[in-house]
């Protein structure tokens, strides 16, 4: 029987396996940032060990970074992020920290240097790592103690989750965008769907993304509850590697694209359970409530909670409605926003911004609107191609790279009772600062939306 | 990790069921960015009474903490381990434990007895009509054993020869060392590096 990508990846990992104990994996490439990792480093100094392969490792300073130029204020933030440069540097490990050229979102930085690559095991010390999937690799996020293992061993050992197709076919319409994708399928599979699974996306429409488009996939994924997601490599895979820092050479390249070329799920492979959706029917979606999978097509309305059958999806809903300050029945079409934010390592990529800019060019906001570039290198060429200005010149916040936003940890948060139009991933409660009630939209929605102040379509513009 | 074969010493009753994690270290702790300093908020909200076991005087040095049902349940927190462990316990006996916190613990050489709740009552309170009470906790034989008392305890044959071997996760993927070099030499030549 054939295997699937997964499959085939884990057990090209797999270091030791034994009966009733837990499969060994090599760890291809390892991601640090200041939160989850300064006790694992205590913990290697503190048992006598070292960082195994500091050469598969890289770090840099993401969640605690304010998004304009100065110090950091907060001690806390402060303390994490010192502690990881003096970890970085005596263990000997490669960080970019603030200010430097290099700097970003942890999961901008792999894919932009290639060192994101087909068929990897890619593990961080955070849940959206599942972002690099999108190579065809299997990467996912971890705790502090598995860091510290990782660190100490450049192994982990895990159990080989099952395998799951989300089989998207058709196409997407135009101006539906992966984000769209994504949230409606997490709102189809809902946040638990996805748990002890690692999913591939595939069919037409998956094929079709560009590598912004998957990363933004496979990087929510862990908001349908798996603990990875995946897409197997192709020609736009390849040429969004090829010349990049890390990324193979000469016959090294050669070599290297003839074995990706064989990370697809065979014909007669079988998953453990099949999901299908039909990108043609899509329009674009937000979330109306406090988890990713409350979302709804922007043309419909916010659900009464008595159209839930299930009770606990019901008092879910009803909780969310009260802490979201909605009323069933309310257009989604006329909610208000005092905020949008377009950013993270699910949108903060060149293409996020590109389209953002395209809908800003020549109008004006009228919230206020923060675009932060999600690494230094997404920041430089995006002002290279002129979109700063387009931004400015459309009243836009204009910031430096970092996670901004997409959580509470830095100076960017909403106030008690503020809305966003949000392109990150999470709108738990106070994700965005105490109080703060997210919609989770798309780069597009929520650029029209800067413009209106009310949840917009680019369309409806 | 510290490994652990036999371990004798005094004991502290905690008359409470349902310690949680939460109990054990309040969420405040888990900011800090170090491995050390844990004891200080070892149950710190229960310490801020005068009364409580813990501030006691007859019980300091106390390094075997006997406890009501239900103990360590709650979020997973590995702190809460830490800092039983750095304020000297070395063993924690109750009727029932949660998984998540037992499981922590004997990864990190923190050993979990069950014992019958029955017998936890008689050791507490043995222990408080004699604070200096010697108890032994003897994993080898898988026994506790105070005054004239032995009492055996169940524990799997894989957990309890990592904690005689003091062998944490780490220390345990360290043993295949050979396995992960072996790894290393057949990986394919062009996977990136970070240098
Ligand atoms: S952008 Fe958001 S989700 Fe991504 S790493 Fe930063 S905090 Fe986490």
């Amino acid at each position: 029987m054939g295997r699937t990508l997964a499959e085939k990846v884990w057990e090209q990992h797999v270091v030791r396996r034994a009966e009733g104990e837990p499969d060994l994996l090599y760890i291809d490439l390892h991601l640090i940032h200041e939160v989850t990792s300064p006790q694992a480093f205590d913990g290697l100094r503190l048992a006598g060990r070292k960082v195994r392969r500091p050469d598969l490792t890289i770090a840099t300073e993401d969640h605690n970074v304010p998004t304009v130029l100065g110090p950091i204020a907060d001690p806390v933030s402060k303390t994490q992020v010192e502690t990881l440069r003096k970890n970085a540097a005596e263990f000997g490990i490669r960080l970019h920290p603030m200010g430097d050229a290099g700097q970003g979102v942890v999961h901008i930085i792999g894919p932009q240097f290639g060192l994101t690559q087909p068929g990897m095991t890619i593990v961080c010390g955070d849940s959206h790592t599942s972002t690099h999937g999108a190579f065809g690799g299997i990467a996912f996020g971890i705790g502090t103690s598995e860091v510290e293992h990782v660190l100490a061993t450049q192994t982990l050992p895990a159990y080989r989750p099952k395998t799951m197709a989300i089989e998207v076919s058709g196409e997407l319409p135009v101006g539906v965008t992966a984000k769209d994708l994504i949230l409606a399928i997490i709102a189809k599979i809902g946040t638990g769907g996805g748990q002890g699974y690692i999913v591939e996306y595939r069919g037409e429409a998956v094929r079709k993304l560009s590598m912004e488009g998957r990363m933004t996939v496979c990087n929510m994924s862990i908001e349908a509850g798996a603990r990875a997601g995946m897409i197997a490599p192709d020609e736009t895979t390849f040429a969004y590697l090829k010349g990049r820092t890390h990324a193979p050479e000469g016959q090294a390249w050669d070599q290297a694209v003839t074995y990706w070329k064989s990370l697809r799920t065979d014909d007669d492979a079988v998953f453990d359970k099949v999901v299908e959706i039909d990108a043609s029917t899509l329009t674009p979606f937000v979330t109306w409530g406090t988890n990713p999978g409350q979302g709804l097509p922007l043309g419909a309305s916010v659900p009464s909670p008595e159209s839930f059958d299930d009770p606990v999806a019901r008092s879910a809903a009803e909780r969310a409605l009260e802490y979201m300050g909605l009323a069933a029945g309310t257009p989604l079409r006329e909610i208000e926003v005092d905020t949008v934010f377009v950013g993270s390592c699910t949108n903060g990529r060149i293409e996020d911004l590109r389209s953002a800019a395209e809908i800003l060019r020549g109008r004006q906001v009228t919230t206020r609107t923060l675009i932060v570039p999600g690494s230094m290198m997404v920041k430089k060429q995006a002002e290279e191609e002129g979109l700063h200005e387009v931004f400015k010149a459309a009243g836009a916040e204009w910031r430096e790279a970092g996670c901004s936003m997409c959580l509470g940890m830095n100076p960017d948060t909403l106030k008690p009772g503020e809305r966003s139009a949000s392109t990150s991933n999470r709108n738990f409660e106070g994700r965005q600062g105490k109080g703060g009630r997210t919609h989770l939209v798309s780069p597009q929605v929520a650029a029209a939306t800067a413009v209106t102040g009310r949840l917009t379509a680019p369309a409806d513009l | 990790m510290e490994a652990f074969t036999t371990h004798a010493g005094t004991a502290v009753p905690l008359r409470r069921s349902n310690v949680d994690t939460d109990q054990i270290i309040p969420a405040v702790w888990l900011k800090q960015v170090s491995r050390t300093g844990f004891e200080k908020g070892l149950f710190a909200a229960w310490r801020e009474d005068p009364t409580f076991v813990l501030n006691d005087p007859a019980y300091e040095g106390g390094s075997i903490l006997v406890s009501g049902p239900d103990f360590g349940t709650g979020s997973s927190r590995e702190h809460a381990v830490w800092a039983l462990q750095q304020y000297g316990f070395r063993a924690v006996i109750a009727a029932r434990f949660g998984d998540i916190f037992r499981n922590n613990s004997t990864k990190m050489g923190l050993l979990p007895v069950i014992l019958p709740g029955e017998k936890v009552e008689a050791l507490q309170t043995a222990v408080e009509a004699d604070p200096k009470l010697q108890v032994t906790v003897d994993l080898v034989e898988r026994q506790v054993r105070w005054a004239d008392e032995v009492v055996s305890f169940e524990i799997d044959d894989y957990t309890r020869w990592r904690l005689m071997e003091g062998l944490d996760d780490i220390g345990l993927t360290l043993r295949h060392g050979d396995d992960v070099a072996a790894y290393e030499n057949g990986r394919q030549p062009w996977l990136p590096t970070t240098v």
